[in-house]
């Protein structure tokens, strides 16, 4: 059995280390919200520091996703940064006045794909 | 791990690619004891690198266009219940013609395919956004073909193979054919099929060899694809299958029905049915339930080199940009190539081989394999039963290359 | 742009440890040498860093400080040309075995500057490291679920932390310095749960290898460790990882949950093969069971011209990388006919045959547990990308005949997606292997790390290639 304590809660868990966000942080928006970043921090990285976790809804399950891999091997954290779709938020640094919007979900379940292999 | 292998069978099928698979099914259907065999996995070669084409759309009236309309119409029919298990798609055709020119020439092939049966409707250049909103508004007007129809050709051959097991048939992947059992011509026996030619004094097939053992047939099918002439030198024929490399593009994931078609331009017929050495390529541009689009085709006969080569790629690039402006932004996450089967004439190779009787073929269908691989199969299946076959099987003939001097 | 630069003696990819050292031990050598990276600031994973903080003052620290400053001199001096953020999405070469490369590069997202989109090469050295090693297991795509090594970036690159509670697991000693880390950024670290018994790591390092730094390391780590208290449980796996939209804890050993919102996870590392593969060079299972480049005693792989360093020949740590670049360096320039001391070549074969040792040893202490495919359910997600489970591979298997990792690709999608089976090219492998009742081989791990494009390209950019190579 599971018990969690603080289940349901969106408590913000994630944080900006020593040097966090002050006068001369860049603002931008994910969705409308502001996030605040340090000059140099990915998109992704001022994101789960914002407490925000995911930011793409998978295509066949509709499953939320963000951040996994951190290093632009996994894809999974694909984010529309100013209207362009498919970045990679753990790649892309952040700049102030940078508009973020979620990606994904309206997709089929339809099937694979033909998509072949040599 | 192998399995035993069956010592005996009423054919045996040499490729587990989508036409070894269509033949394994409807052979089996009609009750014949299988075994398909296979040096790789299931759909390894081609039927596993292209694009799951069903087309009428893309021959010129022939034999081909003949047997496109028989195997469309096996795929929907005989095959249809099962159309699901390889999402088969009737999405249609749409072939685009850039300039008034193209569009006259179109035309003028619609008319002969529209002679043969295939159901074509022109489309003018006002009513193309209607059909693809995201077509390049340049095009001068276009056909659309509603038989043309797709289907996922790895799933095709697997779950064919899948049907013709739970019948009986067996599977035998990683079971290189290394020889044929062969015996001096002149006797008959008595479960052999009609093969329709003198057999006195020429070598009968009967049976294959394997590193796993050997089995017993009265036929054997070489459904070995683009590896179907050194199948065929096996038992001491010739046949002039040799591969043309085709490669596809394959975008990132994009949003459902931003391509809904197969669309191509209208000089992808020409491209098909040339027999130059040289780079052809003409756009042809799909969008798959897995979201990616596909953008195939070029063809070189460059042998079996499968690197990439940046000519190629950026031809397919510049093509798919042409049709689609929206693609130019679009990632491409991958690029693979196929080794398209191809004859002198651009005919498949489809029956009894006279030269060696008890030997078949099924092959050479060049980048039209994954269409024509239902008709193929059934035609097989008819002629090794000795029924009437549905459709002639003469301009298929194997033997068809010998007076030409093909086969030296 | 400009692509009619004269071509260079070397192309290095990646500035990593090796990456680093080959490229400065080149252009110190007299070659001519060009260093491409895609992270914007040189180091790698294993010395990633903040640009805004000092480098760390241990031993790796000293020898990464060195290197930079080498890396800034010999740019001054004109003979080494680097191009951070610029990622090689293909190379070609005129003839399989002979003439330059042509290396194209873009950037790593659509707005990056690129300074050159290809550079030409007469010799390849290919340092593209690792990344962490992934065993699929219920619930790890779940937000809040991240690499180890994700972790240790968001860290150390970017000075973020992604939850306030925290489980790191796998094997291994990377495990700890995540850990610690983690600790020492205020994050409650609930444990470190190490798959394997782990003795001769933190307990009794094993005597029979001499590595001084590594035991110093060890014992650093044990310390903070124990100053974080943080609990290190050894034979402990994670299971099951609990939660609907987001992670919400973590099951060990089919038993005890942990409330997390955070859950770094590592199994080693999977060296990045893609562009030894598209090379044509001839690669081989490590011990660790990952695929690798096969190199000779002078770091050349199978392919003339090509030479590779680092992970990408055998995931054996920092200092091993930087002695097998000086010393690809030093074949480099010697094949040139320029003169390299023997004394310095055998310094670096012994310190890499070292290396080499320490890392097997690691290897056998921290293996992928046998037996790990049972905690996989029908729904556990096995690719990511394309949502593909277990179930899934396991019909692709009994019905549809899938037998090998290339068949299941085709026939169940797992690696079409847009990692290109990066995460779950080892687990699809082992998967189906373990399906058709056999070990796993190189040959299963091949299909999934050819990549024919190593990194996504747009349609526009292929559409602009260049003519010639």
């Amino acid at each position: 059995m599971v018990r969690m304590s603080r289940a349901g809660s969106e408590e913000r868990t994630g944080m900006t280390l020593a040097g966090s966000p002050g006068p001369s942080a860049y603002r931008l928006t994910f969705d409308g919200t502001t996030v605040t970043a340090r000059p140099g921090q990915s998109v992704g990285a001022a994101l789960v520091a914002a407490g925000i976790v995911a930011w793409r809804t998978t295509r066949r399950g509709g499953r939320p996703r963000g951040l996994f891999c951190g290093i632009g091997v996994c894809f999974d954290c694909l984010i529309t940064v100013d209207g362009r779709p498919g970045q990679r938020a753990c790649l892309v640094p952040a700049l102030d006045g940078m508009r973020l919007s979620a990606e994904g979900g309206g997709g089929t379940d339809e099937g694979g794909g033909g998509d072949g292999d040599d | 791990m192998h399995q035993e292998l069956p010592r005996t069978a009423d054919l045996v099928v040499i490729g587990a690619g989508v036409v070894g698979a269509a033949a394994a099914w409807f052979a089996t259907l009609a009750g014949l004891r299988v075994v398909v065999v296979d040096r790789g996995g299931i759909a390894g070669g081609t039927s596993g690198a292209g694009e799951g084409n069903v087309l009428v759309s893309d021959k010129e009236p022939g034999p081909e266009l003949e047997l496109a309309r028989y195997s469309r119409q096996v795929w929907g029919e005989d095959l249809g219940p099962y159309g699901e298990r390889w999402e088969f798609e009737r999405k249609g055709g749409l072939v685009v013609a850039s300039t008034p020119a193209a569009l006259g020439a179109l035309r003028t092939l619609a008319e002969r395919q529209r002679a043969r049966g295939v159901v074509v409707r022109e489309v003018s250049g006002a009513g193309l956004p209607a059909l693809e909103p995201r077509l390049t508004h340049e095009a001068a007007g276009g056909a659309l073909y509603p038989q043309d129809a797709q289907v996922q050709p790895m799933l095709a051959a697997a779950q064919l193979l899948r049907l013709a097991r739970q019948r009986g048939a067996v599977v035998r992947t990683r079971t290189e054919v290394v020889g044929f059992l062969r015996r001096r011509g002149g006797r008959r026996t008595g479960a052999a099929p009609a093969t329709g030619g003198d057999v006195g004094g020429r070598p009968v097939v009967t049976g294959v060899r394997t590193p796993h053992g050997t089995v017993s047939a009265p036929a054997v099918l070489n459904a070995a694809g683009t590896w179907a002439g050194a199948v065929a030198e096996l038992a001491g024929v010739g046949l002039p299958v040799l591969p043309r490399r085709g490669f596809v593009l394959v975008t990132e994931p994009l949003p459902p029905a931003t391509v809904r078609h197969k669309v191509y331009a209208a000089d992808y017929v020409d491209a098909v049915a040339s027999s130059d050495a040289e780079l052809q390529a003409s756009p042809v541009v799909e969008g798959t339930g897995g979201g990616t689009v596909l953008i195939g085709s070029t063809r070189e006969r460059v042998g079996f080199d499968r690197r990439p080569s940046p000519a190629a790629v950026r031809a397919l690039a510049r093509g798919a940009i042409g049709l689609f402006p929206i693609l130019a932004s679009v990632r491409a996450m991958r690029v693979y190539a196929g080794f398209r089967p191809y004859c002198p004439d651009h005919l498949p190779v489809i029956g009894p081989d006279p030269r060696a009787p008890g030997l078949w073929h099924a092959c050479g269908h060049e980048g039209a394999g994954i269409g024509l691989a239902a008709g193929t199969g059934k035609l097989i299946a008819q002629a090794l039963t000795g029924e009437a076959t549905d459709l002639d099987l003469a301009p298929f003939a194997p033997e068809r290359f010998e007076e030409g001097g093909w086969c030296g | 742009m400009t692509t009619d630069r004269p071509t260079y003696d070397v192309a290095v990819v990646g500035a990593g440890p090796a990456g680093l050292a080959a490229a400065v031990g080149a252009a110190e050598a007299g070659l001519d040498v060009v260093l491409i990276d895609a992270g914007r600031l040189p180091g790698g994973q294993y010395w990633r860093h903040d640009e805004h903080a000092a480098p760390p003052r241990h031993h790796h620290g000293r020898l990464f400080t060195r290197l930079s400053a080498r890396l800034r001199h010999q740019r001054r001096l004109g003979r080494l040309h680097y191009l951070p953020g610029h990622q090689v999405w293909l190379i070609d070469r005129l003839r399989p075995d002979s003439g330059p490369f042509t290396l194209r590069l873009n950037g790593p997202y659509d707005t990056a500057p690129v300074e050159r989109d290809r550079v030409r090469a007469r010799a390849l050295v290919l340092c593209c490291g690792a990344y962490d090693r992934q065993l699929p297991l219920p619930g790890w795509e779940l937000p809040g679920v991240m690499a180890a090594g994700g972790v240790q970036a968001l860290l150390k690159g970017q000075r973020a932390v992604a939850g306030s509670r925290a489980v790191v697991a796998g094997t291994g000693p990377f495990l700890l310095p995540v850990a610690t880390g983690l600790a020492r950024a205020g994050v409650r670290v609930l444990a470190v749960c190490e798959a394997n018994p782990a003795h001769g790591w933190l307990r009794h390092l094993d005597g029979a290898v001499r590595a001084p730094a590594k035991s110093a390391e060890a014992v650093r780590y044990a310390a903070l460790m124990a100053r974080h208290r943080i609990p290190y449980r050894t034979r402990a796996t994670v299971t099951e990882i609990l939660g609907e939209d987001r992670v919400r804890g973590v099951r060990i050993d089919g038993g005890e949950v942990l409330e997390a919102d955070l859950v770094a996870l590592g199994w080693g590392f999977t060296p990045a093969l893609e562009l030894p593969l598209m090379v044509g060079a001839d690669t081989r299972r490590d011990l660790d069971g990952s695929l690798v480049a096969a190199v000779d005693a002078r770091q050349r792989t199978t392919v003339p011209d090509v030479l590779a360093a680092g992970e990408t020949t055998g995931v054996g740590g920092a200092a091993l990388a930087v002695a097998e670049g000086r010393l690809a360096a030093l074949s480099l320039a010697a094949a040139q006919g320029l003169p390299v001391d023997p004394r310095a070549v055998r310094r670096l074969r012994t310190a890499i045959r070292h290396g080499r040792a320490f890392a097997a040893a690691l290897h056998r202490t921290y293996p992928v547990p046998d037996g790990w495919t049972d905690r996989l359910t029908e729904r556990t997600v096995v690719c990511r990308c394309e949502e593909v489970t277990y179930g899934e591979l396991c019909h692709a298997r009994t019905e549809l005949g899938a037998e090998d990792p290339r068949t299941m690709k085709l026939l169940a999608r797992t690696g079409m997606g847009w990692c290109q089976g990066r995460i779950c090219g080892f687990a699809v492998a082992a998967v189906t292997a373990s399906l058709t009742g056999r070990p796993a081989t190189a040959e299963d791990l091949r299909p999934l790390a050819a990549r024919p494009f190593a990194a996504p390209v747009t349609l526009g950019e292929l559409a602009e290639l260049g003519e010639e190579p």
